[in-house]
């Protein structure tokens, strides 16, 4: 995929400098035909984008193809590389942490998708209605998806305490007993799921309200005279109208999901008992506390790869037909 | 009856997302001893957690660090990517098509495949420990790219024409027709351009060891995770706050402009 990429991006700069320099010649305002004015608009054409596809291709083209080099080398930057050929892979397929990670994050987003597409599509369905101060309250389940991730991290942090934590408080004051929400490696990883809910609900509830609000009123008139349920509504019309929308949440989720580090960084460096060690997490230990950017790039390939198809499978099962 | 249960959920909802705010502003003010418990207020009001962190960590040129990297990187994803949002739209030229399906093909690509060799190359270049490394590999986006061509296909083509028939280069165009009429798209990109590079933690910590270059977010990681703030409560709650601050204050101006740049932007995807 990256090849071909690469070999438009350098034809495609060559063009430009060829076309550059033939209407360069200084005529394009004198003669009046739209097709000089054609070849104009492409002389600036390309000088439009070429800063774009240079940056693309430095920055973006070149560690891609560096990444390649990576996967079958040893390297920690300072010494010269050393060729391993698929070590890196076997070393991955046979790493316990690796796998331990995967199972995290899908642990991760057992909890949180769900929990977000339920609140964030409840909330959504209660302001969609003719309310008073509906611009408040979508603001304020909003706060946290602005706010940045290392401040909700501190902050829940604290609200997660054992002893001290609102949390445990609250649930004591109901007569249950607290929770070692970060110290205990069941409730570790579900308790960073329900914190990342918290933090982003505000955005799909946003979303929820725009796809809501963009279905037609004539549907769920046509429904209500044909005898239909609220639920019945539920599932038969906004559902299947809102599909877009749902997709877009479950693929960010599951990219979120994906993409989880400082969450674990702060709050529990990945413990207990590696219970909260994230990909990205265990690719930065293995980048920057051994020096191996070698099986850290092959841990980045490996993820991307588990991204890619799962955003995929996603589309592939869950899209309905409708455009 | 409905009604009312109806306010309630929602004024549940809000208090609780807004409370542990409120909360975190208390506690940053109170005596270590007083954190725990539901009461936010204290007898000892004091301002002495905050005055810690002002000691051990230089925040306030964190918060400059963070506002140029952040508004420069801004700046030229919305220049650069409106002048190919332009080009892609409006002219028409060889490649160009290829040059949209790249942009496309781009956005697929997960960062965390490039994550490493970019770093790699960061050391090679002896960008480490420089804002090059936090704005050079940021200063363009295709998402900006793609979001405005989108936006531009909507702009009459019969104003473009005009102005081309009154001899108008296509700079002059873009400048006096096309950023006039784009403001919702350039709004847009700005803003999730500056809140992505604002509250990004990863990269800054991979490439900034210098306390003197750090982003305001990694200095408050750092400092809490890092020991400086030896386990004090109170002292890690303050620095959040700090560091939620500005963002806080420049929400409440830009609230309803910035929900609705979001939601428009997420629903074209």
């Amino acid at each position: 995929m990256m090849q071909p990429g690469e070999a438009n991006k350098f034809s495609m700069r060559s063009k430009a400098e060829v076309k550059g320099q033939v209407p360069g010649q200084g005529k394009s305002r004198a003669s009046p035909a739209p097709r000089t004015k054609d070849v104009a608009s492409d002389s600036v054409g390309y000088l439009m984008v070429l800063p774009y596809i240079l940056h693309l291709a430095v920055f973006l083209g070149y560690p891609l193809a560096f990444a390649f080099v990576l996967v079958f080398h040893r390297w920690n930057i300072y010494s010269p590389m050393k060729w391993v050929g698929l070590g890196n892979i076997k070393l991955l397929l046979t790493d316990p942490l690796i796998w331990r990670a995967l199972v995290n994050t899908l642990y991760f987003l057992l909890i949180h998708i769900p929990l977000q597409l339920v609140i964030a599509l409840g909330l959504a369905q209660l302001l969609n209605q003719k309310i008073r101060g509906r611009a408040f309250f979508r603001a304020s389940y909003f706060m946290p998806v602005v706010v940045s991730g290392v401040v909700v991290t501190i902050l829940w942090q604290q609200l997660y305490a054992t002893e001290t934590g609102l949390i445990n408080l609250l649930l004591q004051r109901f007569g249950l007993s607290g929770i070692g929400w970060l110290t205990d490696r069941r409730y570790a990883m579900p308790a960073i799921a329900i914190m990342a809910t918290w933090k982003n609900v505000g955005l799909y509830v946003v979303l929820f309200l725009v796809g809501l609000q963009a279905i037609p009123a004539e549907l769920y008139e046509a429904a209500e005279l044909d005898g239909a349920s609220a639920w019945q509504k539920f599932r038969l019309i906004t559902v299947p109208m809102i599909n877009p929308t749902i997709m877009l949440v479950l693929v960010l989720s599951t990219i979120g999901g994906f993409s989880l580090f400082i969450e674990p960084y702060v709050m529990t460096g990945g413990g207990p008992v590696n219970s909260t060690l994230s990909g990205i997490l265990y690719l930065y230990k293995q980048a920057f506390f051994f020096g191996k950017m070698g099986y850290a790039t092959t841990i980045g390939f490996f993820w991307a790869m588990i991204i890619f198809i799962i955003v995929l499978l996603q589309r592939r099962y869950l899209e309905t037909e409708t455009v | 009856m409905k009604r009312f249960f109806l306010y309630v959920t929602l004024t549940v909802g809000a208090f609780v997302f807004l409370y542990p705010f409120v909360w975190m502003l208390a506690a940053s003010l109170k005596p270590e001893m007083e954190i725990g418990g539901f009461n936010p207020f204290s007898s000892h009001f004091m301002l002495e957690n905050y005055r810690f962190v002002l000691r051990k960590i230089p925040i306030l040129r964190g918060l400059g660090n963070s506002l140029l990297v952040s508004i420069t990187v801004t700046i030229s994803v919305v220049v650069f990517g409106s002048l190919v949002g332009y080009a892609l739209s409006r002219l028409h030229f060889r490649g160009r098509d290829t040059i949209f399906n790249l942009a496309l093909a781009t956005m697929m690509i997960p960062a965390q495949l490039t994550l490493i060799p970019l770093y790699t190359m960061m050391v090679k270049f002896g960008w480490v420990n420089s804002y090059f490394a936090l704005i050079v590999p940021a200063m363009m986006s295709s998402y900006a790219v793609l979001l405005f061509r989108q936006f531009f296909l909507s702009i009459p083509q019969s104003l473009i024409e005009a102005a081309r028939l009154d001899g108008c280069s296509d700079w002059r165009i873009l400048f006096t027709i096309v950023y006039p009429l784009s403001k919702p798209a350039i709004m847009t990109v700005a803003i999730l351009t500056f809140m992505g590079v604002w509250n990004d933690v990863l990269w800054p910590l991979m490439v900034i060891r210098n306390p003197e270059l750090m982003t305001m977010p990694l200095m408050v990681t750092l400092f809490t995770v890092g020991g400086q703030a030896e386990s004090q409560l109170g002292v890690q709650l303050a620095a959040a706050m700090l560091l939620a601050l500005p963002v806080i204050g420049a929400y409440i101006f830009i609230q309803r402009y910035l929900i609705e740049s979001i939601a428009s932007s997420g629903m074209k995807n």
